[in-house]
């Protein structure tokens, strides 16, 4: 039998109550946000729970939201799959932007190791409890962190290229027009 | 500070010293990459060494990372497939077809059935063209030249259908949203039949050559192993998942592109050591081979792309032409077309495991958020544990077998 959505929806809010909301179904998969501090709990029963067998964790990611009201300006995403059953499912959580900072799930599964270690790498999240949090694809001497929104993509002060009319800024009306 | 923020050369002096202390015996530290040719990309493992035999190991990645994520964030949705290319190059096609799909779900587009069936063939060609690459150079670690040259010929020929289909050979940047740009012509369908024709002749060859040779046989059984649970937990998936015998397939768990209409075995391996990973990707190129086959005999007619002139560039006789062709060129080349508010994660079945796409859109012309889960990156992490006790030749064969491809890994 296949594990409806509904069913996840009502273990989690039995358990876990007000730290697990904003329940959706988005395109093919089922999304909810897990407050910050009780990731490492949530994600241990999706994983152990006779029901729910969330046994995979595809994928971690950050995203930054720098519009947000403070407390939600950085985001972890999730992806969990059930191979059982056959469904996704992919839950946020919302980070403080002057201090991100989130528990690691290196003890849940062994791949998230390198997966937080892109993610502290690019957005400058802590995981709280990594064993070997340093950064991985830049150098290690790197002050910042590159996928921030602040980050330009190129040396604002360039002249030699005026890329405008090409449709790859995305914010044309900050390019002073010569 | 916990030791293993420090730099590995670092933290394996200690450990050289006391082993000194302790019995006078001389450990080393070997650094193998970033530029080692048996590493077949760039990227650096820094190794403990006992004599022959592997102690301790960490990798350094990064190497050639080119911050993808970033120019996604910054480019028009048709721009970003030729940064697909680039991550598993061995597999272009797969890439740029799992990139279309993850925009036509944000789209809601429904494809014709024609379209998926040719993206079927091309994706299950470069398969073919990933595995050949692998298995064979495989056999030139272990030390065996004439496979890898006998093979080689046919990835060759993958790549000329790939020229006759899209223009390119390596990085093909194929297709556009909604179909293909245009229809297949006469010569690349004969160029799949010859190849078909041709390759299996080759291929059985190959295997001879391998698959029950002694000193082949020596060099991958119970080398760089790794059990099924294991496996899981770090996120392996693809042949490497498989060959620890999980049969877990993207294309068949959760279908993409018409896979449900086609008949094929998922092959599993038992141990997850080098020898399973081999017979694995050898198995799956057979199986490769009967879904083109399949997918060339029900090939249904009709349109190459999917009727959305929001998204596909109508023909240039019409641009120079028609008024509304002209409008709906210049939008799509200025990347201003309507894209809901949304978020979509879609995976295909890539060449080394599940690649995935994560996109969230907010409306505007480009990508919010593009994340790309790339297999290589995940499951690289597990090869200093599996070599960890093992002599430095079978780190080689290990590392080969992976098929840790650098452009993938370091996106």
């Amino acid at each position: 039998m296949a594990l409806e959505t509904s069913v996840i929806q009502d273990k989690l809010t039995a358990k876990f109550g007000d730290n697990v909301t904003g329940f959706i179904q988005q395109k093919d998969i089922f999304s909810f946000e897990v407050a910050s501090d009780s990731m490492n709990e949530v994600m241990r029963f999706l994983k152990e729970d006779d029901v729910l067998r969330f046994n995979f964790l595809t994928d971690i990611c950050g995203v930054h939201y720098p519009d947000s009201e403070k407390e939600r300006q950085f985001a972890v995403v999730y992806h969990m799959h059930n191979w059982m059953d056959n469904v996704r499912i992919r839950f946020k959580c919302f980070l403080n932007g002057d201090n991100p900072e989130i528990e690691t799930a290196t003890n849940l599964f062994l791949g998230a190791n390198w997966q937080e270690r892109e993610t502290y790498d690019f957005y400058g999240i802590i995981f709280k409890g990594h064993p070997q949090l340093k950064r991985i694809l830049n150098m290690d001497e790197m002050e910042s962190f590159p996928m921030r929104k602040e980050f330009p993509l190129e040396d604002g002060g360039r002249t030699d290229k005026d890329d405008r009319f090409f449709g790859r800024t995305p914010d044309n009306a900050n390019n002073n027009l010569k | 500070m916990s030791d293993l923020l420090l730099p590995p050369e670092h933290r394996y002096a200690k450990q050289i010293e006391e082993r000194r202390n302790e019995d006078g015996s001389e450990l080393s530290v070997l650094n193998l990459g970033p530029t080692h040719p048996a590493t077949h990309g760039i990227f650096q493992n820094i190794l403990l060494m006992d004599g022959e035999r592997i102690l301790d190991g960490e990798g350094t990645v990064g190497y050639i990372h080119r911050a993808f994520e970033k120019i996604a964030e910054n480019r028009p949705f048709y721009q970003i497939t030729p940064l697909t290319d680039r991550m598993n190059y061995c597999s272009a096609p797969i890439n740029n077809m799992g990139w279309w799909m993850t925009l036509e779900k944000a789209l809601d587009i429904e494809v014709p059935k024609r379209v998926q069936y040719l993206r079927v063939i091309i994706m299950e060609l470069a398969r073919i063209a990933d595995h050949i690459i692998c298995n064979s150079v495989l056999g030139v670690d272990t030390g065996a030249l004439t496979g890898f040259l006998y093979v080689f010929q046919y990835r060759e020929k993958i790549y000329e259908i790939y020229e006759e289909i899209c223009g390119a050979r390596l990085t093909t940047n194929m297709g556009r949203i909604g179909g293909f740009e245009r229809d297949w012509s006469p010569a690349a369908f004969k160029k799949i039949n010859e190849f078909l024709e041709e390759f299996p002749a080759i291929w059985t060859e190959f295997e001879n050559l391998l698959t029950r040779n002694r000193i082949f046989m020596d060099r991958t059984i119970n080398v760089g192993p790794i059990s099924a649970e294991k496996a899981m937990s770090y996120g392996f998936t693809g042949p490497n998942l498989r060959a620890a015998g999980i049969d877990y397939d993207v294309r068949v768990i959760t279908p993409y592109s018409s896979y449900e209409d086609f008949e094929f075995n998922v092959p599993v391996g038992k141990s997850g050591d080098t020898y399973d990973r081999f017979c694995v990707r050898n198995a799956e190129v057979w199986e490769s081979l009967s879904i083109i086959r399949q997918a060339l005999d029900k090939l249904p007619e009709g349109p190459y792309h999917a009727n959305v002139p929001d998204y596909y560039l109508p023909p240039k006789e019409d641009v120079y032409n028609n008024m509304e062709a002209l409008i709906y060129h210049f939008k799509i080349v200025m990347g201003e077309v309507p894209v809901p508010k949304t978020e979509v994660y879609h995976a295909v079945e890539g060449g080394n495991g599940e690649l995935g796409f994560y996109l969230i859109t907010d409306g505007s012309r480009t990508p919010y958020r593009l994340h790309f889960r790339r297999p290589c990156f995940i499951y690289y992490q597990a090869f200093n544990d599996m070599v960890r006790g093992q002599m430095l030749s079978d780190a080689i064969a290990t590392l080969s077998s992976l098929n840790v491809i650098a452009g993938e890994l370091d996106a």
